[in-house]
This record gives structure tokens, sequence and C-alpha cells, in this order.
């Protein structure tokens, strides 16, 4: 994947490297400037067996700032944000692997190194009673909950790095 | 033989007609007999599918995954251009301006059209609502649902955008919509059964070219639809993945 760009991030901004899972690579920009959530609005995404996006709405596109091409065939950590603890995604591939459905707060880095806030909602697509793929479907956080979640999460990237 | 087509119960009061004469002209594409049969309300509905008397269906989105699932029902086709979406209203004179300004303990006037139900009640997450904390009084139609607001017997109240944005101007000047939805994929499609399997290509069929002639047109008109589009299997279950994902 691409690494991010100062030309295309507001800046000021800060800069990381992420390991992803798959080992791979990336260099991230991100700044402190929060997108809300579009009101009465569905972020709808859908991924193939291994996470790579095969599908996007609208609201997706807007919120992320990619173009459509750019997203589809990508890895969906294409939006992970360097704030979110790896044991959340461990635990929604875990569920959402063994065919259950999960639910969870997530702070998604945007194109241009702002952040959104999302309450997800991530299950797998049975077909023919085998996982086809998964879909999420994002909706607006209550701030309590985002508020609990940016302390939390604090914690766990804490705890990362002691480990 | 004679095949059993059903509408869902939250379909607009003066589209009552036009669903009889979108069923004689379907009966005659076919050549075959359909009895429509209209039901009350949506629990009158599915025990009529639970107990297998339901062939044809325009179902709500709520419903549909129950009938594919459930019941081996097939999406044939869906109206082009018309989505469900939600509007959360207050009465004219109420504070509210936000759905985060609202009290976590509120109470909600709403319809027992469960999509609609189901996407308001997502719409007060932001505001910490929850089913746990909120009261609903749950009423006949939307026109009962204004007039909850209107005598603030209720904080908001949840619409069908469509059935809000057709009140009297008497009533909805006594409204104020908070918000709409914007969700674009969950709509009301017609599904056909396995009782009516051998009819489901002649149903596409006759559904795709409806707006090729003139009596398809007025019937579609007294349906205030524009046409049909034609669905793929994948369509619909992507449909279902996505009210799963919200229920
Ligand atoms: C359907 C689906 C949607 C996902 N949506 C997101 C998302 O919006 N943001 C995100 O950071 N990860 C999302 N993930 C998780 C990513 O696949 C990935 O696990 C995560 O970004 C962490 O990266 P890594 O596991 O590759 O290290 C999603 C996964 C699936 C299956």
């Amino acid at each position: 994947m691409k690494n991010m760009h100062k030309a295309e991030v507001i800046e000021p901004c800060e800069q990381t490297l992420l390991t992803y899972q798959d080992t791979t690579e990336r260099v991230v920009l991100f700044n402190e400037e929060e997108v809300p959530f579009p009101d009465g609005k569905l972020i709808v995404s859908r991924t193939d067996l291994e996470g790579k996006i095969t599908h996007c709405n609208q609201s997706f596109i807007d919120m992320a700032g990619y173009d459509r091409g750019e997203l589809i065939g990508e890895p969906h950590h294409i939006l992970r944000h360097p704030d979110m603890p790896a044991a959340a995604f461990a635990d929604l591939w875990k569920t959402v692997e063994s065919g259950g459905k999960w639910h969870g707060y997530v702070k998604n880095l945007c194109k241009d190194g702002r952040y959104y806030w999302v309450y997800a909602t991530v299950i797998p697509n049975i077909r023919d009673g085998k996982i086809s793929g998964y879909t999420s479907v994002r909706r607006k956080p209550s701030r309590s909950k985002v508020e609990g979640c940016i302390s939390l999460y604090a914690q766990m990237k804490q705890a990362e790095v002691g480990a | 033989m004679i095949y059993n087509m059903t509408v869902s119960p939250d379909f607009p009061p003066e589209h009552i007609a036009g669903w009889y004469i979108f069923n004689t002209w379907l009966q005659r594409q076919l050549n075959e007999s359909i009895h429509l049969e209209l039901y009350n309300d949506f629990r009158q509905q599915r025990d009529a599918i639970q107990n297998d008397k339901i062939d044809l269906i325009y179902a709500n989105p709520f419903d549909a995954a129950m009938l594919v699932r459930e019941k081996g029902f097939t999406a044939l086709a869906a109206p082009v251009g018309r989505a469900d979406e939600a509007v959360i209203a207050v009465s004219e004179a109420s504070a509210i301006q936000n759905i985060e300004d609202l009290p976590v303990q509120c109470t909600v006037a709403s319809t027992d059209d469960p999509d609609i139900h189901l996407i308001g009640m997502i719409m007060l997450e932001p505001a910490d609502i929850s089913r746990d904390t909120v009261q609903v009084h749950q009423v006949g139609t939307y026109v009962l649902v204004a007039k909850q607001l209107i005598q603030q017997k209720a904080d908001v109240g949840f619409f069908l955008a469509e059935a809000f944005d057709n009140l009297s101007s008497f009533v909805s000047s006594q409204l104020r919509e908070v918000i709409r939805s914007q969700i674009y994929d969950i709509r009301h499609v017609l599904l056909a059964g396995p009782g009516i399997q051998e009819q489901h290509e002649a149903i596409k069929t006759a559904l795709a070219g409806m707006n090729d002639d003139e009596k398809g047109q007025d019937v579609l008109a007294n349906l205030s639809f524009e046409s049909w589009e034609i669905l793929q299997q994948e369509d619909t279950e992507f449909m279902i993945d996505l009210m799963d994902t919200l229920a």
C-alpha cells in the first residue's frame, strides 16, 4: 500500500510507521482534526475473505476521502488509525471468522490525515452455508461512548508498547 | 391453482385500489389466478406467512430477511428509485434542535412499521438512547404519530419520510424535522415463494416490461411507481446482510 504523503494531508500532522497483521508496512500521517459523522447516514463496505474491499457506498467514499478506485481491492486497513489498538481488530476477525457478529467503536483515518469515529458492526456474509466475505455498517456513535473508548484504547496502546 | 398475494401493511391507504389493479394486471400477464389479501397489521401478515399462506408479497425490508432465510422466498423486483427513509420529528414548539439534545429517557411515538422503527431507533443512538431507556407509544398511523407530538404526548416521532412529506400542511406546520435518514439501500421488495416457483421467470419478464406499454404505465402510476428493477439474488442478500447489521 502506498505511503501517505505530506502533499495530501492537512498540516500540522504527525508521522508514524504502521505494521499490519500481514507484516506489510505503511507510513501514515495524521492530525488532530475530527470529521463529524454525517447525520442520518450509514457507512457501508464489504470485503472478501482476506479483508480486501470489494464494495463501498458513497458515504464511505465521502468520509474516507479516497476515490472508489483507490479503495476497491485494497486491504481495509487503509483506514487504520495509529490510535487503534491491535487487540480490537484481533477480536473483530476472531468473531467474524467464526461466524459471529462484531460491534465496536472505531477511530478511522482519512486520506487527508483527519479522523472520524464510528460505531461499527461487522458480519460474515453466508452464501450456500459458507462465509463468502464480510459486510460492515457504521453508524453515528454516542459521544459518551467515544470518550470512554478514547481512554480505553489509549491504555490498550500503552500495554502494547510495554509488551 | 390459485396463488395468494399480499402487500406489506405499511402501504399508503391511497394505494389500496392500485394494488387491486396491479393484481388484475398480473393475473392477465400470467394467465393465472391470484387472490390479493391485505392484512391490517404486520402481526396478522406474519401469521399468514408462517402458515405458508402467501406466494407473492410486496414486503417490508425487515420481513424480507425472514422470508428469504426461513421461508425460501426469492426477491424478484423492487420499484426503481424508492428507498425506505425515516424522519425523526418533534413538535414545532419543542426545544429539541438536535438528536443530542434529547433526554436519555424520552418518549417516542412510532408505528408498527418495523424498518422505520429500527432506523428511527438507530438515529437516536448518538444521544445514548436505547430500547432500554425509551418509552414507545405505538400508534396505528403516521397521522397519529403527528398527533402525539402536537399534543405533547411524545418527545419525538418516527415517520416514513414519504408519509411525513405527505402530511397535510396544517399538520406539518405544527411539526419540525430534526433528522432524515439517507441510507438508500433499504427498500421494499417483491418476493415470490416456493409455491409459485414455476412463475418466477414469467413474473420477472412481465414486471421488466411493465413500463413499455400504456396499460402497464397506468397500473404503475396507480402505485406511484416509475418502473420495476429486476433484482439479482445477491442484491437481496446484500440488503438482508445490511438489515442484519442493524438488528
Ligand atoms: C468488513 C470489514 C470492515 C472493516 N472495517 C475497518 C475499518 O473501517 N477500519 C479499520 O481500521 N479496520 C477495519 N477492518 C479491519 C481491518 O481488516 C484490519 O484488521 C485493521 O485495519 C487492522 O489492520 P491489520 O489487522 O491489517 O493490522 C474491517 C474488517 C472487515 C472484515
